[in-house]
């Protein structure tokens, strides 16, 4: 219980934090919104072409803006010396790791949350189903599991932000093939069990990533 | 300090040349021509021996990796980059032999087939641990971010081989239909013999990459005496 509770008060802190400053999610919002146009003016997204289209340009513009609210989140600890505190408050380092995790998780999903409808309105493909934002919660889940373990690698090196991309992007092909397949399926009105093998393949991405992540996190973050 | 020579990684090196050249002369004089793709098929059995070491070099990291995290001993770190470096190249080597092959064979320098996609993902997987660890100034502190990063990145690759198997099989993909072979015993001798002088070449890599990073650690030891 003393896991969960040190787990909600971090994330409760930087809810307060975001809240306060609002860099994360605007951050993360503005840039899917431009890469959104972006796609739609590239390829010419209209008719036939933006039913194909749409799952793969969601899913880039999922991962991109993702890398940005990750490194964000991290470096934020690291500049204002929030890591620190953290490492010296008496908390288990899965328990930091968890929290920062179910912040970021967060974060994502409120932006995809708003990304849903406009992809929605400006391709004409109807993602706003349960099937669907379940896919894109699972997907997220992997996705920021390895990627928060990843910031908190990238914030300490010389590149910084640009590192995290760099890192992530390889390790998050199943997750991304995954993602894709399946959204693109449900779109067309396929139903879940048909989508099972991706399915099952996000939900063991996750539960691999949440493991390794929980036995190395306190290995990135030992000084 | 007198200058002592290697024997063991001389032994190395020299069965290593013995290896190379025998499955060279193996795989030019000894295996059958192929019948449908003819006297470019010759090049299989230098990609999948290099596959293998690309793979396995991974395999070595990330075993380094987990022991390096338990003992914080340099040895295990040491083991890990050069591993990591040697395998990088027999990667590099996979995916350009892979290119080669499959422009007579399937028409296109690049077809998304698994194993020559996966074997790309491991490529950029291999340099973006090499960048990660040229990005980090504290020697203890890169050890263990590669470390977790080598754990971390081997971990995924059964994942994303099976993500893009299901993929390409719900895609069919046209041109794997004729890339299909059947191995002759002679073909499969061939293959071994390949696969033990890759093998072979790099162990005697690795050891050669083991001994300079030791030799960088003494140096800049004597250095700061």
């Amino acid at each position: 219980m003393t896991f969960l509770r040190h787990v909600f008060a971090i994330v409760a802190k930087d809810l307060a934090a975001e809240l306060h400053t609002k860099e994360l999610v605007s951050a993360m919002l503005v840039f899917a919104v431009l890469a959104t146009l972006i796609f739609s003016f590239a390829l010419d997204l209209r008719g036939a072409l933006a039913q194909a289209a749409a799952p793969g340009a969601l899913w880039v513009t999922i991962a991109f803006a993702g890398t940005l609210g990750l490194s964000r989140s991290l470096a934020r600890e690291e500049l204002t010396g929030g890591m620190e505190g953290l490492l010296l408050a008496p908390l288990d380092r899965s328990a930091i790791f968890c929290g920062k995790l179910l912040g970021n998780l967060l974060f994502m999903i409120l932006v995809e949350l708003l990304l849903l409808p406009l992809f929605t309105v400006l391709f004409e493909v109807w993602l706003l189903r349960g099937s669907i934002l379940l896919i894109t919660a699972l997907g997220t889940a992997g996705y920021a599991a390895s990627g928060t373990l990843l910031a908190a690698i990238a914030v300490n090196t010389r590149a910084r932000e640009v590192m995290l991309p760099i890192l992530l992007l390889p390790l998050a092909v199943p997750v991304l093939i995954a993602a894709v397949q399946a959204t693109g399926a449900l779109m067309e009105g396929a139903a879940l069990a048909e989508v099972g093998v991706w399915l099952r393949l996000l939900v063991v991405y996750d539960l691999v990533m949440l493991a390794v992540a929980l036995l190395t996190f306190g290995y990135v973050v030992e000084e | 300090m007198q200058h002592k020579t290697d024997l063991p990684g001389l032994i190395l090196a020299l069965t290593s040349l013995v290896a190379i050249l025998t499955a060279l002369g193996l795989v030019f004089l000894y295996a059958p021509r192929e019948a449908t793709m003819g006297e470019v098929q010759r090049i299989f059995y230098f990609h999948v021996a290099s596959a293998w070491v690309g793979f396995f070099g991974f395999f070595v990291t990330f075993v380094a990796g987990i022991a390096y995290l338990a003992t914080s001993a340099r040895r295990w770190d040491i083991l890990a980059l050069s591993s990591v470096e040697v395998g990088l190249t027999f990667i590099t080597m996979t995916v350009l032999t892979g290119m080669l092959w499959a422009r007579p064979v399937w028409g296109a320098y690049w077809t998304w087939e698994p194993r020559l996609t996966i074997s790309a993902i491991q490529l950029l997987l291999y340099i973006a641990y090499v960048m990660l660890r040229r990005s980090v100034d504290t020697p203890a502190r890169a050890a263990r971010f590669a470390s977790v990063y080598g754990i971390v990145a081997f971990v995924t690759v059964p994942l994303s081989w099976f993500a893009i198997r299901w993929w390409r099989t719900i895609h069919p993909d046209l041109f794997s239909a004729g890339g299909g072979m059947a191995l002759t015993s002679r073909m499969v001798q061939t293959l071994l013999a390949s696969l033990a002088a890759f093998t072979l070449l790099y162990a005697t890599l690795l050891r050669q990459r083991i001994r300079l990073e030791q030799l960088a650690d003494r140096l800049a030891w004597g250095r700061e005496l």
